[in-house]
């Protein structure tokens, strides 16, 4: 629970330019995947909701940690969900005849 | 044991850079989601360990409300709702941020376990950009899902309201922080509810079409705020799957906006996108229009070499997805080359277009982005347009008078005959004129897209039998 805020910097930073790096190459194609699929990642703050819940003082801080908790969890789960689906969807070659989509 | 949470944090860390690695490929994408979702996972089952463990089964059973949720709304949303589904995933994830950095300014106060920062730079930005995300994401959601209307809601001085509130923020942000924890929890709450409103007034002017713009926006804020929230709970992890989803957000934002040769303040002030203030620009369509019925359409298809297919919103509007698929399985079979041309823009999120023809069975092979494909054109036999308006637009390339002038196009009228295929001769999202409907080598042919992309078939049919 104590790391040194510049060490933090450094994390964000370097996280930041790998970021960018990968992410310029993901072709059009795959945008939508890619963002909700990011859009999964940043759903860790779940992660650090439970641990607020697990550590509020009070009623009101427990309240404000559950509903965090409730969100970050829909906003993961939603999120890798949606993405697998779409990405299931991708194919290559001859159109297999529509049998393999659902609704 | 702490060590043990440190180190899964780390692989976890690992696992999300390796995942998105692979959102490289259409191959092996699947499996970089599923490689970043075990990440999360992992992370989730060291949660614990260090942590007082209170109200353990309620925080559990809220949890699986939540994931049941949304595997729920995964499940069953349309592929042609992916942009409100994304928006409102998105708006969930700031919020729980904000909510979780204000959860700890007040727990700090009230002298909790852990040792929570309290307050701090990084808390009250956190709470001030989750809230904003939150906001705009709610105003984003009810436009993409047609619960309120999608044009460009404006209002005199909005601009000046908008740079108020956010001085306004930014100075009770600023004396909180000063006031110190316990002081100034008010201000932090006032701060988060504060946020959200400016999400709500940032995005309300933002017109249908720019929706690729402000959902990639939103999204890198929302990362950025689960970034900062990473320094307030001293968790690198949180850092590192909150830079990338910044990162990947920021992208996204520049190159829609410059496919649509827009700065982002431009998105973000202009209220543009929805028509209303679509430069009028004077010459209603000079030259005449050519219509044309489905036999002739249908008969220059099918002995064509090269077809380029042009899909735009009128065809995700008209759910003529599967009716394409089909169109271009006859044509395939006839041995023509077909392919799609796809605009950055097409769609309402980025990349949209490609998931909609993904559903319908369409292989990703034939789906050619806008560099790839322009070069096509001029080889083409037939560019058919579907539902596309603005982006095929040559006033973009050679009127420097027209309000779109300098936006990358796909360059349709370089085909040897362009079929448009269109409801009625209404303009665009932009509400600009377009000379390629009135071009010699242009054929218009009325309807829906669905009805229109019927009828080819039919004809097509009748041809092989």
């Amino acid at each position: 629970m104590s790391i040194d805020p510049l060490q933090l910097v450094f994390v964000f930073v370097l996280a930041g330019f790998v970021g960018f790096q990968l992410i310029s190459r993901v072709p059009p194609v795959l945008h939508t995947p890619l963002m909700s699929a990011t859009n999964a990642i940043h759903g860790i703050v779940f992660v650090a909701a439970i641990v607020a819940a697990s550590s509020a003082p009070g009623p009101l801080t427990f309240g404000l940690a559950l509903a965090a908790t409730f969100l970050g969890a829909a906003n993961v789960v939603g999120g890798f969900v949606v993405t697998d689906r779409m990405l299931e969807m991708f194919h290559t070659g001859p159109a297999a005849g529509g049998q393999d989509h659902r609704g | 044991m702490v060590e043990l949470r440190e180190a899964v944090d780390i692989v976890a860390a690992v696992l999300y850079i390796v995942g998105v690695m692979r959102l490289r490929t259409p191959a092996t994408a699947r499996s970089g989601n599923l490689i970043a979702a075990v990440g999360m996972v992992l992370v989730l089952a060291v949660t614990w360990i260090g942590q007082p463990a209170s109200n353990l089964l309620l925080i559990v059973i809220v949890a699986a409300a939540g994931a049941a949720v949304g595997i729920w709304a995964g499940r069953g949303v349309a592929v042609t709702a992916m942009p409100q589904m994304v928006a409102l995933l998105n708006g969930m994830g700031g919020g729980a941020a904000a909510l979780v950095a204000l959860e700890q300014v007040l727990a700090a106060t009230a002298g909790g376990a852990g040792a929570p920062v309290g307050l701090s730079l990084p808390a009250v930005f956190t709470v001030l950009c989750g809230a904003f995300s939150l906001g705009g994401s709610a105003i984003a959601f009810l436009k993409l899902q047609e619960l309120m209307t999608g044009r460009p809601i404006t209002f005199g001085g909005q601009h000046v309201v908008n740079a108020l509130v956010l001085l306004v923020l930014a100075v009770a942000g600023v004396w909180a922080i000063a006031l110190g924890t316990g002081a100034a929890d008010g201000l932090v709450v006032a701060v988060a509810v504060g946020g959200a409103l400016l999400g709500v007034l940032v995005v309300l002017p933002v017109g249908g079409a720019d929706m690729p713009v402000i959902i990639s926006l939103l999204n890198a804020l929302t990362g950025l705020a689960v970034a900062i929230s990473g320094f307030v709970l001293s968790s690198a992890v949180l850092i590192v799957a909150g830079a990338l989803v910044g990162a990947s957000g920021f992208i996204l934002t520049q190159l829609m906006a410059k496919a649509m040769h827009r700065s982002i303040g431009n998105v973000l002030f202009a209220g543009f996108g929805g028509g209303s203030q679509g430069a009028a620009a004077g010459s209603a369509a000079e030259g005449t229009v050519h219509p044309t019925q489905a036999d002739e359409v249908a008969m220059m298809l099918a002995y064509a070499q090269l077809v380029v297919i042009v899909p735009g919103s009128g065809l995700a509007v008209a759910r003529a997805q599967q009716e394409v698929r089909e169109l271009m399985d006859l044509l395939v079979a006839r041995g023509v080359d077909v392919r799609f041309a796809i605009h950055p823009v097409a769609g309402r999120m980025p990349g949209h277009m490609n998931v909609i023809l993904a559903e319908a069975n369409v292989p990703y092979d034939r789906l050619y982005e806008m560099e790839r494909i322009n070069s096509d054109f001029p080889r083409a036999d037939v560019a058919l347009v579907i539902g596309a308006n603005d982006v095929t637009n040559p006033a973009a390339r050679n009127d420097p008078g027209s309000p779109i002038y300098g936006m990358p196009i796909l360059d349709v009228d370089k085909a040897h005959t362009v079929v448009v295929c269109k409801r009625s001769m209404a303009s665009g999202f932009a509400g600009v004129d377009n000379p390629l409907f009135t071009m010699d080598k242009t054929l218009m042919l009325f309807g829906d897209a669905r009805a229109t992309v019927l009828a080819l078939i039919g004809q097509l049919k009748e041809m092989a039998a």
